[in-house]
């Protein structure tokens, strides 16, 4: 296990965190101004470290492929973040976070780490309220608080349907201010494609202005890796269209560990696929299950009759309706976590009992929801004896308050009314859970690297619950890295400005150039799309929500073999010394076409079913996530070797001092 | 079905443009518009020519990147959505489409039809945010209570998206829209007043300095915005302005 030091701090858990700011070294403000930093990634993680880290007196470089760094993919969050700040008195706490937290992640992530995302995050929604962000309010114009699955108490904060906007929002706002101030210099269409080492240290990279096509040197001190998850590894995912693990695979061949790289996490309420054309799945926020009752038909016969189109979903009642989850888990009914939800879902479309043409889709129906509401607001309106339609219009109104946005989303793509009928829903790629491995103070196994946000893989285990990745990736940006870089940086006050005109420069730089020369010499057959839908489709079907041995052994093979196929046959036109949008997505996809064969023989050598990660053979008899602590209970970390199937794994024994594992239940 | 487009063409920012014809036909109408767009270039890519370059992230109508003038309307026939939400059922077999960038002094075209919208950060530069120390400890969030009517009209202007339909929509390429919602969201909440007559006075100077044109009040750019941005925000700018030219 050797190599794998995860520094956390000894010491009872509720102190480490305070102990290690207490202990580690600081780097003196005057000093500060002689340091450069690069974040890649302006998303919530590189947006708020790089505020804070240009306010603490650094000189920060950010990067990010959009045309602003105000259109990163959190952008796109919509249900809300969490926070321990138990302003509804229901029973919450810091410890009641990060207990959720890991079990959530069906024990997989590492104690110290969550325990610290739970104590930072009050401070949060504290520091977002200060910058303008408009939270949703209570009338006495307090915060306003709702759940999400997972857990019991309400702790999730959120701004309409609008979240990660908002959030971003102001983190982007904190970052305009410093570069108002000249602290931060801001590089928007610009592409990261490769990590420069100096003496084992990151100091630099390469990047490709995707305007002009030039190849660029940047040199700092340290390198932050903000660049968000892989997850469009399978091509139809709810992540955007740009979203990719270049950044992180460069770094991994350049001797960063990647961790956990199967755990993905499958969002069970997404808008369903539709036909061969699609290129982006939908996400529907899972803040719906908060009043949507999930169901299939009862008798396969009515499954069949809708699918046909022969009956409408509001013909069958209560009775012929089987509320799968409502039945398998009374304790938690349709709040369940994702990874369960997910998968009760794909058990009953797998049975016969899919609603839609496909029969990939179940019902999510506010029906229920809406007589309920309307039935409150007559009786505090004081109308008498009202009937039905009024108290459904009344109840509409109220839904339409809660969610308006995303049933006016879901009606746009679908083409059909979700206050009228139940909308269909089916599970997608959503979250990927691993990324590059990182200690306590968030570095990754090259020193001087470092990976925030989604990019890294230490807080949410196996599976992510929902409103987490938002609080994790500002803990990580505005409270975590702005200490733990400045201990790595207090050796670095005296080395002055990193020369690019080094040999690990001109090094790096002709690798980016040979890599790129070969991309576009290849004959020339298929467009990049064609690879990265191929390559999709064998995730999804041999490493998506289930996975077994003969599966993913197969997966292994494909997925090597069209590998092959692309660095000879792809077509790119253009030139690389221009603007070449296929250009980018052909660098995107050769980097997906590695990590899928290293996901799969990830996914291949954990012999247990947890979180996201469902091997077939691991199960109980009630078709439950079957784990094994005894034999799994670690953390793999992959080095590059050259090939994906040469990496070598190494295992951090993941310690539970102050959890006791548990078989987790939802029942 | 099957359509005619006609779509602007344009190598880099120093070349000319020039519109050319597509004929695309298999179009079905649960395709999105850029899922539209993505077959055509799977068909030019595969017959040798180059693909059409078009800005676009998310596809979910939220990044505020996809930007593209159809048939004369910035992101295309329907209201309140973004060109990555407009489906082809709005569309009929045989339809001509006329596909331009974005058209704006302040927004100069990169390639076919992305455009630089880099002026928009500039002009949030200069004043779009709350100076609050990142790395200090704020007060907690609930002692700032505010009206809930005033969050939700903060969180309304809040909601643009900065994709600059309202400056393409406008004819004078006016960006007193985008720049209105954000010193409005600021100007309604108690955290954002201290710096309220600054940020409004700095904001309104760099978005001269950009180039953009001067509204007459003609409120193309409301309907136009996806996001439904109301000329309230305008209303409330130039009362900002004013008031904070009367300070000094
Ligand atoms: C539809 C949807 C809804 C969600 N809802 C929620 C929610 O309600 N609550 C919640 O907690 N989480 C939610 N999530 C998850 C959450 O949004 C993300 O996990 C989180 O925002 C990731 O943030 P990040 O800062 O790590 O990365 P991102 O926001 O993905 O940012 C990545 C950044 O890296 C840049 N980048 C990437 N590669 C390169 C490169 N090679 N060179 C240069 N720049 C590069 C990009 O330009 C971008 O700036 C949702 C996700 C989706 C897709
Ligand atoms: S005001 Fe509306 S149209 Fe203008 S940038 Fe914002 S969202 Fe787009
Ligand atoms: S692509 Fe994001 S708004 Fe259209």
């Amino acid at each position: 296990m050797g190599i794998l030091d995860s520094k956390e701090p000894q010491g009872p858990l509720a102190d480490k965190w305070t102990k290690h700011k207490n202990e580690i070294d600081l780097v003196n403000p005057a000093n500060k101004r002689n340091i450069d930093i690069i974040i890649v990634g302006t998303g919530l993680a590189g947006g708020s470290a790089a505020a804070t880290l240009a306010e603490l007196g650094y000189n920060v470089k950010t990067f990010c492929y959009q045309d602003s760094p105000r259109r990163a993919h959190s952008i796109a969050a919509q249900g809300g973040v969490n926070a321990a700040k138990n302003y509804q008195g229901d029973g919450d706490s810091v410890y009641r976070l990060f207990y959720d937290t890991v079990k959530g992640g069906d024990y997989r992530s590492r104690e110290s780490n969550v325990y610290r995302l739970a104590e930072v995050s009050t401070n949060i929604i504290d520091q977002c309220v200060a910058q303008g962000v408009p939270f949703a309010r209570e009338y006495g114009g307090l915060l306003d608080n709702r759940s999400f699955g997972g857990v019991l108490v309400s702790r999730t904060f959120y701004a309409k349907g609008q979240t990660g906007q908002q959030l971003l929002l102001g983190a982007y706002g904190a970052m305009n201010r410093q570069i108002q101030r000249g602290k931060i210099k801001s590089y928007t269409r610009h592409e990261m494609l490769d990590l420069v080492l100096v003496d084992g240290k990151a100091r630099g990279i390469i990047a490709r202005n995707l305007v002009t096509g030039e190849i660029e040197r940047h040199s700092a001190h340290a390198v932050v890796l903000a660049t968000g998850g892989y997850g469009n590894l399978f091509f139809l995912s709810t992540y955007a269209m740009g979203a990719n693990v270049m950044a992180a695979w460069r770094a991994h061949r350049r001797g960063a560990f990647f961790a956990n790289p199967c755990f993905t996490q499958i969002h069970p309420t997404c808008i369903p696929v539709s036909g061969d054309h699609q290129s982006k799945l939908t996400l529907m926020s899972e803040s719906l299950r908060n009043d949507g009752r999930i169901w299939v038909p009862k008798r396969k016969e009515d499954a069949i009759a809708i699918r046909e189109g022969k009956l409408k979903p509001v013909q069958l009642s209560e009775e012929e309706r089987d509320y799968y989850l409502e039945r398998r888990y009374p304790a938690f009914g349709n709040l369940v976590p994702r990874d369960v939800a997910s998968r009760a879902a794909k058990e009953r479309c797998d049975a016969g009992f899919g609603v839609n043409k496909t029969g990939e889709a179940v019902f999510l129906d506010f029906a229920s929801a809406i007589m309920r509401y309307g039935k409150e607001k007559a009786l505090t309106s004081g109308m008498k004896d009202p009937d039905d339609n009024t108290i459904r219009e009344l109840g509409e109104k109220i839904v339409e308050a809660k969610y308006g946005n995303l049933f006016q989303m879901y009606e746009k793509i679908v083409d059909a009314n979700p206050y009228k009928t139940p909308m269909m829903i089916y599970p997608a790629v959503h979250y990927t859970m691993g990324g590059l491995w990182v200690d306590y103070n968030l570095q990754t196994t090259i020193p001087g690297c470092y990976a925030a946000g989604e990019a890294n893989f230490s807080d949410h285990g196996a599976n992510r619950l929902g409103a987490s990745a938002l609080m994790q990736g500002l803990a990580d940006g505005y409270f975590v890295l702005p200490y733990t870089i400045g201990d790595y940086l207090s050796d670095d006050i005296r080395t002055g400005a990193i020369p690019t005109d080094s040999p690990e420069f001109d090094a790096a730089e002709k690798d980016v150039r040979d890599r790129m020369e070969k991309l576009m010499s290849g004959t020339g057959i298929h467009s990049v799309d064609y690879y990265h839908k191929k390559l999709g489709k064998i995730m999804w079907n041999k490493c998506g929500m289930s996975r077994n041995e003969k599966e993913l052994k197969e997966a292994i093979k494909e997925i090597a073999e069209l590998r092959k196929d692309f660095w000879e046959n792809v077509k790119i036109p253009g030139r690389p010394d221009s603007k070449n949008q296929e250009l980018e997505k052909a660098g995107r996809v050769a980097d997906f076409l590695e990590l899928g064969e290293l996901f799969a023989k990830d996914a291949l050598e954990r012999k247990e079913s947890c979180g996201g990660h469902f091997r077939e053979e691991y199960q109980t008899p009630e078709g439950e996530a079957l784990r094994d602590d005894e034999n799994f209970k670690f953390v793999s970390a992959w080095e590059y070797m050259g090939e994906p199937s040469t990496a070598k794994l190494h295992k951090e024994d993941l310690v539970y001092e102050n959890i006791k594992l548990k078989t987790r239940s939802y029942k | 079905m099957k359509l005619y487009l006609k779509i602007w063409r344009q190598k880099d920012a120093s070349a000319k443009g020039q519109m050319v014809d597509y004929t695309l036909d298999g179009v079905e109408s649960d395709m999105s518009f850029l899922e539209m767009l993505d077959i055509l270039n799977e068909e030019l890519i595969s017959k040798g020519e180059e693909p059409i370059e078009f800005d676009h992230d998310c596809r979910e109508g939220i990044c505020g990147t996809c930007s593209l003038q159809i048939n004369g309307r910035p992101h295309g026939p329907d209201t309140m959505i973004t060109v990555c939400q407009l489906h082809m059922r709005s569309f009929n077999d045989g339809d001509e489409i006329v596909i331009e960038p974005w058209r704006a002094k302040a927004f100069p075209v990169i390639k076919d039809l992305i455009v630089d919208r880099s002026a928009f950060d500039r002009i949030q530069q200069s004043g779009g945010y709350i100076s609050v120390n990142t790395s200090g400890r704020p007060v907690d969030a609930n002692a700032i209570p505010i009206e809930k009517h005033i969050a939700d009209t903060a969180m309304d202007a809040a909601t643009c998206i900065g994709c600059g339909a309202c400056v393409a929509a406008c004819k004078n390429a006016s960006a007193m829209l985008f720049t209105s919602a954000k010193v409005s969201q600021f100007a309604l909440l108690p955290q954002g007043q201290v710096e309220a007559a600054e940020r409004v006075q700095n904001m309104v100077r760099q978005m001269d300095l950009e180039g953009f044109g001067n509204c007459t009040n003609t409120g193309a750019c409301e309907i136009e915005c996806p996001k439904g941005i109301s000329l309230e925000n305008i209303a409330r700018m130039n009362r900002e302005y004013l008031s904070a030219s009367v300070k000094g």
